[in-house]
């Protein structure tokens, strides 16, 4: 099993006729995602690398059965195209544009907390469930099917820790990059309730970063819900306050969101920290007895 | 973005917020000039102030009251040029440019009136306190109860019961509430239509003629917003920022300057922040922060290299890239080109894994420059740290 996106997720991409969506569309497809279309407004009715192209999303929606989306537009457009998405019904939208200004998400935040779509990101690589389906920018190849879930703030780091279990042998059920952007759609709790909900996943993953208070949030859900074994890590420990590490959420301001304070509330809710990045692989292994 | 104070006040005026009579001054000539007419208008005094982007200026003597023109002229000839040192600018401080000259106000209270984004709730959140000049961090961690909030709803936006609100709980006078709500209404309008991501009146005053200033103002833009502001973008002043920070910027290279000596060259935010944390496990310090992105060109990754080893502390460069998007032999290529380039005298150490990972090592053997490889993250960083080490220990 696996969360978010398998076999049955039908998938458009808005913003197929860029560089960036185009690229990426033919990375999922070559993955083995069911992706059935796009979404460029103005070329609606033409076709591109094969798929059809709508002008909107609810008509895009309406002639593919279009159940999930990922977004490639920039970022003045961006937030525009989630709203459009929401609009449309699609239960899951994915944002993988970074740079997207906070006062456009504090407003599509103020619609799509109270809608039934799910949104994951901005600013994010994307969800994998692998062997099923790919739904982002992540390298496939690197990933091999199994029961660990991972949660991640961020990109490459999820890469990183994806790698060190498949090179052990140990496969994943769901990778979840929610981005690393101060508004996300998905947090850290919401994700680990999927992955702790999904009888595909055995244990878990959480990759956190300076900045915000969600790590905390989620040491508390795991210590009052997860039974499932957590190994977690916290990148920036060596950040000095009040500057933004790439990542516009990635910020330590005014004494709070320091590694240390994240890194205290996950070791005190059981879950096993780790300080070194290159041991996140080993110490799962040795969590899960492999 | 950070902005200077009387950049700042500058915007409040345009949206009819209430600021101190005052102008900016680049030279001692101007500060005088400002002084005689603020004299000459009437004032008991006026206020030197260096402007720099760091806080804390008062404490370490860049604010004066002057009462006399002498005394202008004497504290703006000590301020202006000085290295001003605060606890945000660290040991070495920053260079004082230029001077706002203001009029000394007649202060009743100091009070405190803040934006900032909510992260927990993704909302603006409007916050005011009767703790005005102490550091608003300061005051949540000793009385968080003696922080005001009002949550702000975006399809509505910030609404007047909420700035009376505020207003009541600060015990301002029922006749200045009026004032108050004007006030706030107008600080809410900046915040939004310049795109900020934090603004702080600190100290909000009331004087003893009843009026409200903002004593002082700090806005930060949002830099995600700044493709939308092109004439917010020209109030960025370099000369306030690390030289090779400005250099990098310059190649949309998202770098950070600190104090070790092993550089760092990464793609993905996290990983770079990862990779500083196992440089320090592994025993070292990281020279810096640099995320080079997914999509990074040659040319980028040259202008990176050059940037890295234009610090001087630097003895190392750790290069930690895990391609899912860059490529590993587009990466090599820069790397060679730019070691060539720029005669590379300090060890450098990678570690590669991804897309295209062979052709790139390949690249590397057969460049004749002298590579360490690092197998693992672990095994690159214990390199990286022994390397910088030796390096030193040879000088």
């Amino acid at each position: 099993m696996s969360v978010l996106v398998d076999e049955n997720t039908r998938l458009i991409v808005q913003g197929i006729t860029g560089k960036e969506g185009t690229f990426h569309a033919k990375g999922c497809a070559e993955y083995g995602t069911k992706v059935v279309g796009g979404v460029t407004p103005g070329k609606g009715g033409s076709t591109h690398e094969g798929w059809p192209v709508f002008d909107t999303v609810a008509q895009a929606v309406e002639k593919t059965g279009a159940n999930a989306t990922v977004i490639f537009v920039p970022p003045p457009f961006a937030a525009d195209a989630i709203l459009e998405a929401e609009d449309a019904g699609l239960p899951l939208i994915i944002c993988i544009t970074e740079g997207i200004p906070t006062n456009d998400m504090v407003k599509v935040w103020s619609v799509v907390s109270k809608s039934k779509s799910r949104l994951i990101g901005p600013n994010c690589p994307g969800v994998i469930s692998p062997g099923k389906a790919k739904v982002g920018i992540m390298p496939g190849r690197i990933h091999k099917q199994g029961t660990v879930g991972i949660v991640s703030r961020s990109g490459t780091l999820t890469y990183e820790a994806v790698y060190q279990l498949s090179q052990r042998g140990i496969g994943q059920s769901t990778a979840i990059g929610i981005g690393g952007d101060p508004i996300i759609g998905t947090t850290h709790v919401d994700a680990l309730k999927l992955l702790n909900e999904d009888p595909g996943t055995e244990s878990i993953i959480l990759i956190g970063e300076i900045g915000g208070t969600a790590e905390e949030a989620a040491a508390a859900y795991v210590k009052a819900h997860v039974k499932k074994p957590v190994v977690g890590f916290i990148a920036g420990q060596t950040a000095p306050p009040g500057r933004r590490m790439g990542h516009a959420g990635a910020i330590i301001s005014g004494g709070q969101g320091t590694a240390a304070d994240k890194m205290r509330a996950l070791t005190a809710a059981g879950i096993h920290v780790v300080q070194s990045p290159a041991a996140i692989g080993e110490t799962l292994a040795k969590v899960i007895g492999k | 973005m950070k902005i200077h104070e009387y950049q700042a006040k500058d915007i409040l005026e345009r949206y009819g917020v209430a600021v101190p009579k005052g102008e900016v001054a680049n030279t001692l000539e101007e500060a005088l000039d400002v002084a005689r007419r603020l004299f000459a208008g009437g004032a008991k005094g006026v206020v030197v102030k260096a402007q720099i982007h760091a806080g804390g200026r008062g404490k370490g003597g860049g604010v004066k009251v002057a009462k006399t023109l002498a005394q202008a002229e004497e504290y703006s000839t000590q301020i202006l040029g000085m290295r001003l040192v605060t606890h945000q600018t660290g040991p070495q401080g920053q260079k004082v440019q230029r001077l706002l000259i203001e009029e000394m106000s007649p202060i009743a209270r100091e009070l405190y009136l803040g934006i900032v984004l909510d992260r927990a709730t993704a909302k603006l959140v409007f916050m005011a306190s009767q703790a005005g000049g102490m550091e608003i961090e300061e005051v949540a961690a000793k009385d968080p109860d003696a922080i005001f909030k009002a949550y702000i709803d975006p399809a509505i936006g910030f609404q007047p019961y909420q700035a009376r609100k505020l207003a009541f709980a600060l015990g301002l006078k029922p006749a200045q509430i009026n004032d108050a709500v004007k006030f706030m209404t107008g600080l809410y309008k900046v915040f939004l239509e310049t795109d900020a991501s934090l603004l702080e009146i600190n100290p909000f005053i009331t004087t003893t003629d009843e009026r409200l200033l903002a004593l002082d103002c700090k806005i930060n833009f949002d830099d995600n917003a700044m493709f939308r502001h092109k004439e917010l973008k020209e109030l960025r002043d370099t000369a306030e920022e690390d030289p090779l920070e400005v250099e990098a910027s310059k190649y949309a290279l998202n770098y950070i300057k600190l104090d070790g000596n092993i550089a760092c060259m990464v793609n993905g935010a996290g990983l770079a922040m990862a990779t500083m944390d196992i440089i320090q496990y592994a025993g070292g310090s990281p020279a810096n922060f640099l995320d080079v992105g997914g999509g990074a060109n040659q040319q980028q990754i040259e202008h990176a290299f050059e940037i890295l080893l234009s610090d001087q502390n630097v003895q190392a460069v750790f290069i930690n890239i895990f391609g899912g998007i860059l490529r590993v032999d587009t990466l090599a290529h820069g790397v060679v080109e730019a070691a060539r380039k720029t005669n590379v005298q300090v060890p450098v150490v990678l570690r590669l894994e991804g897309t295209n990972v062979e052709q790139g090592r390949e690249i590397l053997k057969n460049s004749g420059l002298n590579f360490i490889i690092g197998e693992t993250m672990q095994d690159a960083a214990a390199k990286a740290v022994a390397a910088a080490q030796e390096k030193a220990s040879r000088k």
